[in-house]
C-alpha cells in the first residue's frame, strides 16, 4: 500500500506484526522476534517468545508476572530513545496502568502505535495524551456511533446503586470485569462505605502486583476455598467474566450478577449474557473518543486495526483522512468472550 | 437539524454529550405513565428470575393508570399494534438527526440488530421530558397512518426530543412493530392473578378472543367481563410437551389414550348464538379464510366447542392432502373457488370443550371423548368436521410399532391423553405428551453464515448447508436449506469466532465461509420444489449437532436426498 513513496514507510506491515526497518523492531509482533517494543500487559500485545522486550516501567511487572523471566528493558513515559535510525517514546494511552501509545520518528517523520486507548481519565491509568504525528496507527474496537459511554461517575453510581439495592436484600453483587484494568478501576472508583470488596484469584494476583508498584488500590478480600458470602454480608465481588456462572459462585450464596463491558451497550448482547445487569464501563475509546483522538494527533494517515476496521476507514475517508485497514492479530474487547467464556486481554 | 451535521457529534475527549444506554437503566424519570411503563420494562429486562419478573408486572397492575394496564396486556399478549411507518422513514429521519450518513446508521444497524435500539443509542440525548402515558403514546402514534409526511417527521422528532434514553427505545420498539418483553402468556396471568385475587386459568380464559385494547377497560376485560361479549371468545388451548423418555416412564398403559399427531393447524370451532368461529392457536381468527366451517352450523348442534386439527383434505381418499396444500389455503384471507376445490378443508377433532353450552373442561378426557364420539357420529361425510381416531394398543411396545407407521399415514407421530385428565390451559406437564416420529437427517456442510437479530445480533446463528451433487472427484456442494437453531450460545460463540476468520467472500450481510464444517440437520419433511435449485425443500431444518468429527468429504449427496423424497416425500 506504500510503493510509489520516495523512501522506506517508517513502519510496515507484515506477518510478525508493526515492523520499523530503519530501527530494526516490531511493536507488538504476534509472532516471535528479536525486538519487541510493547504497548502494555494485555495478552494479545504483549506475547512470549521474544528475544528482547522494551515497555513503560509501568508495564514490566505485570508483563514479567505473565509472561515470567523475560529479557526487558523499561523506559519512562516521553523519553526518547534512539534505536538503530529510528527515535521512539511512550505515552500514556489511558488503557490500563502504565499502557504507553508508541511514537516512532525516522528523518522528522513521526508515527504513532495507538496500542489500546481511551480518552477518558479512569482516575487509576495515566491519562490518554495526544501525541502530534504524520500517521496514527489506531484501533477501532469500538468504531461505530453506537458506542457511546457515559462518564465513569454515571457508570460507578449505577453500580453502586446495583452493590446498596444487593446489599440490603441480602445478596452478594458479583461483577464480572477483567482481571487487568477494569477490574482494579472498579476497586478504585467504587464508594467503599458500602460495604466490603472481594476478588476472584484471578484478580487478587493482578491486584498484587499493581500494589507492589505503588498503583494505590485500597484493601481487598481474596475469595479463598474457605471464605463464605455469609461471613461478608453485602460485599460486592469482583471476579473475571469467565468465572461468573461456574461452582466457583456457589461459596458466594444468593447473588445478582453483572458484567461491566463496552458490549454491555448492546442488549443482544447483554441478554445474551443472562446476566442480571449489564454495565458500559470499557477501557476503549467510544466512538467520540475514537474522533476525537485521531483529530487531535493532526495526523492525515490513520491506518485502522482491530474493531469495525471497515466502517470506521470509510467514516475517515469521507472526513477527508487517507485511510487505510490494516489486519493484525490484536482482539480488543473481544465480543464472543465478552462477559463470558475465557478470560480475554482488554 | 441541529447544526453539528458533518461533524463528529464530540469535538474533545472527555466531552460526552449524548450517550444514554437504551434499557440498561431506568431513564431516571418517574412521572408520567409512560415512564411508570419503561421502568417496568426495564425492570424486566434487568432480571433473568422468573418471580422478580412476575412481581414487578403484578405491582405495575396494581399501581398502573387502569388503560394502560389494558395496553400493557395487550402488548405482552402479542396484541401489538402494527407497524406504522416504513422503516426507510425512522432510518432517514434518525441519521439526519444524529448528523451521520444513512450507510454509517445501516453499518451501526447491522451491528446492533434492532432499529428500534440503534435508533434509541445514536440519536444526540433530547433533554425534553414528557408526562403522556403509555396510552396517550399509543394514541399519538395510531393518527400516524392519516398524516401527511411532514407531519408525522414532526410528530416522531419531537418524541425524540421529549423522551429520555430507555423511553426512546420502548417509543421505538412500539412504533416499528416490533414489541416483545421477555414476558410469556403463563407468567402474565400469574401476575395479574396476584394482583387482582383473580384465579389464573380464569384470566387466561378472559383474556383471549378479539378483544381490542383501546375499546376495552381495565373493567371489562380482567375485572367484570360482560357475558354477552363471549360468543366468540375461546378457551385457551392446552399444549403438550415433547415426550422425550420412554412412554414406559407413565406408568400404566391402560391408562392413556393414543391420537395420531396431524400435521396441520391446530383450532377450535365454536358454534355459539347462531354463529360460528375458528380460532387458531396462535389467537388468530380464522373464521372467512376457512368459509367451509360455516357448514357445521347444519350438523351440530349450539353450545358446541371442538378442539381439533384443520387439515387440507382429500374427499376421495378421505385422508389428508400434504401440509402444503393446506400452506396455500394458510396465506388466503379470501379463497379463489379453484383453491377451495383443489384444498378444501376439515377440521378432525379430538376433543369437545364445550357442549350444550356448558364448559366441560373440568371433566375427563374419557368423558369429553365419549361425547364428542356420541357427537360425531352421525355426522355425512357433507360435514366440514371429522372425528380424530384413536389408536388402539394395549401395551407400549405395540403403541411404538403404530409409531413406526406415522409417515405413512401423514402424521408426525402420536399424541397420548390420560383418560383421566382434565383440560388444561397453557403447555403443562404430566397429562398430554406428543411423541413425535424421530426426524429426518443428514449431514451437510455450512456454505454461508449470516448474523442473527436481538438476543443474538452479532453472532453469527443463521447459517445454509449444502450437500454433494455430481460423479465422484467431480462434486459440487449445493445448498438445500438454511437453519439457525439448535446449537447452544456457547457453540454460536465458537462458530462465530471461526466465520470471522474463515470468510471467503462478502455479500452484504450474509459471509461464504470455508466450506469444512459438517452439521447433522434434523428435519420433519421433505418435498419436491422448484424454487430451490437443489429441488428438494426440507421441513422445519435445525441443526442437531456440530459433527467436529466428521470431513467435509463425508457429507451426505444431494441422491441421498432424492431417495428420502421419494420414500416419504
Amino acid at each position: 500500500m506504500l510503493a510509489g513513496m520516495a523512501r522506506d514507510p517508517v513502519l510496515t506491515f507484515t506477518e510478525r506484526g508493526i515492523y520499523c526497518p530503519s530501527g530494526d523492531f516490531f511493536v507488538d509482533p504476534w509472532r516471535p522476534v528479536d525486538r519487541a517494543l510493547v504497548t502494555h500487559g494485555h495478552a494479545d500485545h504483549a506475547r512470549r517468545g521474544h528475544a528482547r522486550y522494551l515497555a513503560t516501567a509501568g508495564s514490566a511487572p505485570v508483563m514479567r508476572h505473565r509472561l515470567g523471566d523475560i529479557r526487558l528493558e523499561t523506559i519512562r513515559y516521553g523519553e526518547a530513545r534512539r534505536i538503530g535510525g529510528a527515535t521512539v517514546s511512550f505515552h500514556p494511552a489511558g488503557h490500563v496502568p502504565g499502557s504507553a501509545q508508541i511514537r516512532v520518528e525516522v528523518g522528522g517523520e513521526a508515527w504513532v502505535v495507538s496500542g489500546d486507548y481511551k480518552v477518558e481519565d479512569d482516575g487509576l491509568s495515566e491519562p490518554f495524551d495526544p501525541v502530534r504525528c504524520h500517521a496514527f496507527i489506531s484501533e477501532c474496537t469500538f468504531g461505530l456511533p453506537i458506542f457511546d459511554w457515559a462518564p465513569q461517575a454515571d457508570v460507578v453510581a449505577q453500580i453502586e446503586g446495583w452493590w446498596r439495592a444487593n446489599a440490603a436484600a441480602g445478596r452478594a453483587s458479583v461483577i464480572g470485569a477483567y482481571a487487568l484494568g477494569k477490574a482494579q478501576r472498579i476497586i478504585a472508583s467504587v464508594d467503599a462505605s458500602i460495604g466490603p470488596i472481594l476478588t476472584h484469584g484471578a484478580v487478587e494476583a493482578t491486584n498484587a502486583v499493581l500494589r507492589a508498584q505503588g498503583v494505590p488500590l485500597r484493601e481487598t478480600v481474596p475469595v479463598t476455598a474457605e471464605v463464605r458470602g455469609k461471613d461478608h454480608p453485602g460485599a460486592l465481588v469482583i471476579a473475571p467474566p469467565s468465572a461468573l456462572g461456574t461452582p466457583w459462585m456457589r461459596r458466594l450464596g444468593a447473588a445478582s450478577t453483572g458484567f461491566a463491558s463496552g458490549w454491555m451497550r448492546l442488549r443482544g448482547v447483554r441478554r445474551r449474557r443472562a446476566a442480571d445487569r449489564g454495565f458500559v464501563m470499557s477501557d476503549h475509546a467510544d466512538w467520540a473518543g475514537l474522533n476525537a483522538a485521531i483529530a487531535a494527533t493532526g495526523a492525515e494517515r490513520v491506518f485502522v486495526t482491530h474493531g469495525y476496521t471497515a466502517a470506521f476507514r470509510a467514516w475517515l475517508e469521507s472526513r477527508g483522512y487517507d485511510a487505510a485497514v490494516v489486519e493484525t492479530e490484536f482482539e480488543g474487547e473481544s465480543l464472543e468472550r465478552a462477559g463470558a467464556g475465557e478470560e480475554s486481554p482488554t | 437539524m441541529d447544526g453539528r451535521d458533518g461533524q463528529p457529534r464530540t469535538g474533545a475527549p472527555g466531552d460526552h454529550a449524548g450517550r444514554g444506554n437504551a434499557a440498561a437503566e431506568g431513564g431516571g424519570r418517574v412521572g408520567g405513565g409512560f415512564a411508570r411503563f419503561v421502568a417496568l420494562f426495564t425492570a424486566l429486562d434487568q432480571t433473568t428470575k422468573t418471580n422478580a419478573k412476575v412481581a414487578a408486572l403484578a405491582a405495575y397492575f396494581r399501581e398502573a393508570p387502569e388503560a394502560d394496564r389494558v395496553w400493557c396486556i395487550a402488548l405482552l399478549a402479542g396484541r401489538r399494534p402494527k407497524r406504522m411507518l416504513p422503516s426507510t422513514l425512522l432510518r432517514d429521519w434518525a441519521a439526519e438527526r444524529a448528523g451521520l450518513p444513512l450507510w454509517l446508521f445501516e453499518e451501526s444497524y447491522a451491528v446492533a440488530g434492532d432499529l428500534a435500539e440503534t435508533i434509541a443509542l445514536i440519536l444526540p440525548e433530547g433533554g425534553g421530558r414528557s408526562d403522556a402515558s403509555l396510552s396517550d403514546w399509543i394514541g399519538r402514534l395510531r393518527t400516524l397512518p392519516t398524516l401527511e409526511e411532514a407531519e408525522r417527521k414532526a410528530l416522531v422528532l419531537e418524541a425524540w426530543e421529549r423522551l429520555g434514553p430507555t423511553e426512546r427505545f420502548v417509543f421505538n420498539k412500539l412504533l416499528t412493530g416490533g414489541f416483545r418483553m421477555g414476558v410469556n402468556a403463563k407468567l402474565m396471568t400469574r401476575a395479574l392473578a396476584q394482583a387482582t385475587g383473580i384465579d389464573a386459568p380464569e384470566l387466561a380464559h378472559r383474556l383471549m378472543g378479539d378483544w381490542q385494547p383501546d375499546r376495552a377497560t381495565w373493567e371489562s376485560l380482567v375485572l367484570a367481563p360482560d357475558p354477552g361479549e363471549a360468543a366468540s371468545r375461546p378457551y385457551p388451548f392446552y399444549l403438550a410437551y415433547q415426550l422425550d423418555d420412554r412412554p414406559e416412564s407413565l406408568g400404566e398403559a391402560g391408562d392413556w389414550a393414543a391420537e395420531w399427531k396431524w400435521d396441520g393447524i391446530r383450532g377450535q370451532l365454536i358454534l355459539r348464538e347462531g354463529q360460528h368461529f375458528l380460532w387458531s392457536r396462535g389467537e388468530e381468527l380464522m373464521t372467512d379464510r376457512f368459509p367451509e366451517f360455516a357448514a357445521a352450523r347444519d350438523f351440530l348442534p349450539e353450545g358446541c366447542v371442538l378442539d381439533g386439527e384443520v387439515l387440507a383434505w382429500d374427499h376421495a381418499a378421505e385422508a389428508p392432502q400434504s401440509f402444503n396444500a393446506l400452506q396455500a389455503r394458510i396465506g388466503r384471507k379470501t379463497v379463489p373457488k379453484t383453491l377451495l376445490a383443489q384444498a378444501p378443508v376439515v377440521l378432525r377433532a379430538y376433543d369437545l370443550l364445550e357442549w350444550q353450552g356448558a364448559d366441560w373442561r373440568a371433566r375427563s378426557f374419557a368423558e369429553r371423548r365419549a361425547q364428542l364420539e356420541a357427537a360425531l357420529a352421525p355426522l355425512p361425510d357433507a360435514a366440514p368436521v371429522r372425528l380424530s381416531p384413536l389408536v388402539a394398543f394395549d401395551d407400549w411396545a405395540r403403541l411404538a410399532a403404530a409409531r413406526e407407521t406415522s409417515r405413512a399415514r401423514q402424521a408426525e407421530g402420536l399424541m397420548l391423553k390420560r383418560w383421566g385428565s382434565p383440560y388444561l390451559a397453557g403447555r403443562r406437564k404430566g397429562d398430554w405428551w406428543k411423541w413425535k416420529v424421530d426426524p429426518l437427517t443428514v449431514d451437510a456442510v455450512m456454505i454461508y453464515a449470516q448474523a442473527g437479530h436481538g438476543r443474538r445480533a452479532n453472532l453469527y446463528t443463521d447459517f445454509t448447508f449444502a450437500v454433494w451433487d455430481g460423479p465422484p472427484g467431480e462434486a459440487a456442494l449445493v445448498p438445500v436449506t438454511k437453519a439457525y437453531s439448535g446449537l447452544t450460545d456457547a457453540e454460536f460463540r465458537r462458530i462465530t469466532a471461526w466465520v470471522r476468520k474463515n470468510t471467503l467472500e462478502r455479500y452484504g450481510p450474509v459471509r461464504a465461509v470455508r466450506p469444512v464444517h459438517v452439521f447433522e440437520i434434523h428435519f420433519e419433511g421433505i418435498r419436491k420444489s422448484t424454487r430451490h435449485k437443489s429441488g428438494v425443500a426440507l421441513r422445519f431444518p435445525r441443526m442437531a449437532r456440530w459433527r467436529v468429527d466428521k470431513p467435509a468429504e463425508d457429507a451426505n449427496t444431494l441422491a441421498d436426498l432424492q431417495a428420502m423424497l421419494a420414500a416419504y416425500g
